[in-house]
């Protein structure tokens, strides 16, 4: 059963995150503020968004079946640390390396923000 | 970026091919993860995970130009990106934080970024090297 939910939630997970990267990077874009590095908004946003809500359930009184679902499913598949790993490489081998590394640690940063917030309000919330 | 910015001029239905090929890709990954996960119930297994899973990603950049158009979504998006999780590794410092002493909680954040970036560089670099050794 709960690998039947890992599936459902990894089903919509990782489109989302392929779709809500492209739309941040199409907006940091559109906005002209791409620069001359191209610096992975959209990665950064979706590890973000990942970890607030995987840390909200944490801490949430949640049930086998949902963590199942939204933690390892949901969750897990719209964070990633392949796309976050190859484009912190990719602008090393560029020359900007003040961009990887500040894409390294700017996520793990807001990446453990997110992820206290989230359990700050599920423990406000329960 | 490994989104693929191309698709977008194949309209509506080749939009929705990537994304349905994404969709299977991240599924197939996500089942990985769970099943290493439920195998080895561990944080240091995220870790392995997620440097496994960058090793893989530095490979298949190298490779992705001479496969097929929907290799990328499903393998590097989908399948990648499903296998390795930002969220998970997050979650599980603060379990570590939490649970023992702090410098393991450290070791582990340090540990996976470095252990991430060094393994898509060695992937990239493995890659190029037996796609050489291959056309030679």
């Amino acid at each position: 059963m709960n690998v039947l939910l890992v599936a459902l939630g990894a089903a919509v997970g990782a489109p989302l995150r392929f779709l809500l990267d492209r739309a941040v990077q199409g907006w940091v874009a559109a906005r002209g503020w791409a620069g001359p590095v191209v610096f992975p908004w959209g990665t950064l946003v979706v590890n973000v968004i990942g970890s607030a809500v995987l840390g909200f359930l944490v801490a949430w009184p949640t049930g086998e079946g949902l963590m199942a679902l939204a933690g390892t499913g949901l969750c897990g598949a719209l964070s990633t640390y392949s796309t976050l790993g190859y484009e912190t490489l990719r602008l090393a081998e560029g020359g900007a390396w003040p961009a990887a590394a500040g894409n390294a640690v700017l996520s793990v940063a807001a990446g453990l923000g997110a992820a206290a917030t989230g359990a700050a309000l599920a423990l406000a919330w329960s | 970026m490994i989104a693929c910015f191309d698709t977008m001029k194949e309209g509506v239905v080749g939009q929705w091919r990537v994304v349905g090929v994404v969709s299977a890709g991240g599924v197939a990954g996500s089942l990985a993860r769970f099943g290493l996960q439920t195998w080895w119930p561990s944080v240091w297994a995220t870790l392995v995970i997620n440097v496994v899973g960058c090793l893989l990603i530095g490979m298949l950049m190298v490779v992705v130009p001479r496969l097929h158009r929907l290799a990328r979504p499903f393998l590097g998006v989908g399948v990648l990106g499903g296998f390795t999780t930002f969220s998970g590794y997050v979650v599980d410092a603060r379990f570590l934080a939490g649970e023992g002493p702090f410098w393991l909680a450290l070791v582990y954040l340090v540990g996976t970024m470095a252990g991430a970036v060094v393994a898509t560089w060695s992937g990239v670099r493995l890659a190029r090297l037996l796609t050489r050794r291959w056309a030679g």
